[in-house]
């Protein structure tokens, strides 16, 4: 339970370098009577409420959404390229992913019965609204092509719902951080540039680790190509995620959510550099560095999962953010008026 | 023009919100200059909105053993004690002596916090069902037989103010006694304030009357005494619950500076969709690379995993 000592240089421009004891207290179960010498709050207390989302349901969802989404774009690109076996284990991976994603949004809500009122508006100020509505056209047409795919029937019906899953999925991998990123909670909001980037990138290393562990090793060319683009672009996007966070990107880095992002990156590297490697030669190799890269992609979205639930609960860091801009603010305004 | 309704002063959202001949907006201007920390505003609140008991414990944090905004608490008394110099030029409202020699003394200060019905309010724009809605009023209400409890306006508020009931599962929060305020009466909290710290009314006068306020403080030597929430500048496009402070925001749980997260969704959804078209883009590259090898394959062999 250290205390950086960068705490000081970090609050600078915001209030003073007394520091909130809202961690520690979580940590060993002791609340003090009186609030340790803070940066002010009210009692340690955060400012804003956590989501009560449980990380199973929703960061599970990130990855299966992630999984779903990007893999309807491999299917259809091993589709087209007459990469049949590939295409059709991963029509069925999403349609499989997708279905298990439905089932953990219902059950996360309070009311899950009344789970239907998601479609009762369509509206483009709630990502969740934009998701409802985009999982329910993705989801029949990735089973449609999952069900033309493994039965052989309808072939021409296969086709088109395997295009328009193609379509719809990157946007259903790449609303979730929309999802995420439209609201108070510090770590999420803050990257709200770079996060689609990050979940896009997780979900193209999910979709390819599937693809090299259940595709023919002679068709999974695309799939660890893809494997090392998404590694590469997870690694620049997480970091350029950190570098704009500022001193919140130590929700990244601490407890957790670090030890998640952590293993995530060696996970992932690890994966793709086997992929690349010797993915072709050894189906060891190749199922060894799919499940990595799959395993790394899920342990990004709990990761940033975490990292969210523990910026919104310490107060430092809802409030030094806020402050550093007010003052900053405060002198541009006072610099006009002089 | 770049006006919209996601930030920004808004001077009518329930017209905005489609409302014609909306009664003037009402709001909340409590002043916690004159609040003496009696909770009769908790009390009333959990009366008449029949809002159920959530937990019972004595938390060390002066007289609050409430603790905050939540699901099953829609009015919060927060109950500060700092320890100021004796004599000093801070707000003079001694409440309890130091005793003794230099040991300055101790100030107690108390505000009641309640839900801020945000102009631009982040709760509403998230929520997916339409069950959080703008009234007529300009409020923000919850319709409880519409929630269904995914919870996403919890982290999106900025104040942390409305929960998830964990015994029901759908969210709650104040109403501004929506009920009351349609019969024509004031809400249950205000009524109750024995010292009008809790002041209820047409948010324009409610904005006038708190400057006259803040400015008479000033005169008597308050110079700590600031309006909080009353702009229509500020992040949330102003307040309709809003505060007279005699320290700053944080002290009593208050974000210093909030934004409603919904300012930055254009940005947010055009970010989204260059992430999905670059999706789309790498799984192409990835398969043109792949089909590279093979044409070239004779000529170039040994060179592999060219991306």
């Amino acid at each position: 339970m250290k205390r950086r000592t960068d705490d000081v240089t970090a609050a600078a421009g915001g209030t003073s370098g007394r520091t909130p004891n809202a961690r520690r207290r979580g940590r060993n179960g002791e609340e003090p009577m009186v609030p340790r010498a803070t940066f002010d709050s009210y009692y340690g207390r955060p400012v804003i409420k956590a989501p009560g989302w449980s990380a199973r349901d929703i960061a599970g969802y990130f990855f299966l959404g992630g999984l779903a989404g990007a893999g309807s774009v491999l299917a259809a690109g091993a589709h087209l390229t007459g990469r049949t076996a590939t295409a059709t284990v991963m029509k069925l991976s999403s349609l499989a992913a997708i279905t298990l994603s439905a089932a953990a949004l219902v059950n996360d809500l309070g009311r899950p019965g009344r789970f239907a009122n998601m479609l009762r508006v369509v509206k483009p100020t709630s990502p969740m609204s934009v998701g409802s509505w985009l999982l329910s056209a993705y989801g029949p047409c990735a089973g449609a092509a999952a069900l033309c795919a493994a039965t052989g029937r309808l072939p021409r019906a296969g086709v088109a719902a395997t295009g328009a899953a193609a379509v719809l999925g990157p946007a259903v991998a790449a609303y979730t951080a929309v999802l995420a990123a439209d609201t108070a909670v510090p770590a999420w909001h803050g990257v709200h540039r770079e996060l689609p980037y990050v979940f896009v990138a997780s979900a193209t290393a999910a979709a390819s680790g599937m693809a090299l562990v259940l595709a023919p090793s002679c068709e999974s060319g695309p799939a660890r190509c893809a494997a090392v683009l998404a590694a590469a672009g997870e690694i620049s996007t997480m970091s350029a995620a950190e570098r704009r966070l500022g001193m919140v990107a130590e929700t990244y880095r601490e407890g957790r959510a670090g030890r998640l992002l952590r293993a995530a990156r060696v996970l992932t590297v690890a994966g793709a550099a086997g992929a690349a490697l010797y993915g072709r030669r050894s189906r060891t190799v190749a199922v060894g560095s799919g499940v990595m890269l799959l395993a790394g992609s899920a342990c990004t979205r709990f990761g940033v999962f975490a990292a969210g639930v523990a910026s919104a609960e310490d107060p430092a860091y809802t409030v030094r953010p806020q402050r550093a801009a007010k003052d900053r603010e405060g002198l541009r305004g006072a610099a006009g008026c002089a | 023009m770049t006006h919209h309704l996601l930030s920004g002063p808004e001077h009518d959202p329930a017209r905005d919100a489609g409302h014609e001949n909306a009664p003037p907006r009402v709001g909340f201007f409590t002043d916690t200059s004159v609040c003496i920390g009696c909770k009769a505003c908790e009390v009333a609140c959990k009366e008449w909105n029949a809002i159920p008991e959530d937990g019972m414990a004595f938390t060390g944090m002066s007289y609050d053993n409430t603790q905050g905004l939540g699901a099953s608490t829609w009015r919060h008394v927060a109950f500060v004690e700092q320890s100021v110099p004796t004599g000093g030029g801070r707000t003079r409202l001694p409440l309890v002596s130091g005793g003794g020699t230099g040991g300055g003394e101790v100030r107690w200060l108390m505000s009641s916090d309640v839900c801020k019905h945000c102009t631009h309010a982040a709760c509403l724009d998230v929520c997916p069902t339409g069950s959080l809605f703008r009234t007529e009023f300009g409020t923000v209400v919850v319709q409880d037989d519409i929630c269904n409890g995914c919870g996403y306006c919890v982290p999106a508020c900025p104040y942390g103010v409305i929960e998830q009931r964990p015994s029901d599962g759908r969210a709650f929060k104040c109403t501004m006694c929506y009920d009351r305020l349609g019969a024509g009466l004031e809400p249950a909290c205000a009524k109750a304030c024995p010292t009008e710290s809790i002041q209820f009314g047409e948010l324009d006068e409610l904005r006038e009357r708190a400057a006259l306020r803040v400015d008479q403080l000033h005169k008597e030597g308050v110079t700590d005494a600031r309006l909080y929430g009353h702009d229509p500048q500020d992040g949330v496009g102003g307040d309709g619950a809003f505060f007279l402070l005699l320290d700053e925001p944080e002290v009593y749980g208050l974000p210093p500076a909030p934004v409603v997260t919904t300012r930055d969704l254009p940005v947010m959804w055009r970010h989204a969709a260059t992430a999905a078209l670059s999706l789309m883009g790498g799984f192409a590259l990835s398969f043109a690379l792949s089909a590279l090898p093979a044409r070239t394959g004779r000529t170039r062999t040994g060179r592999r995993g060219r991306a």
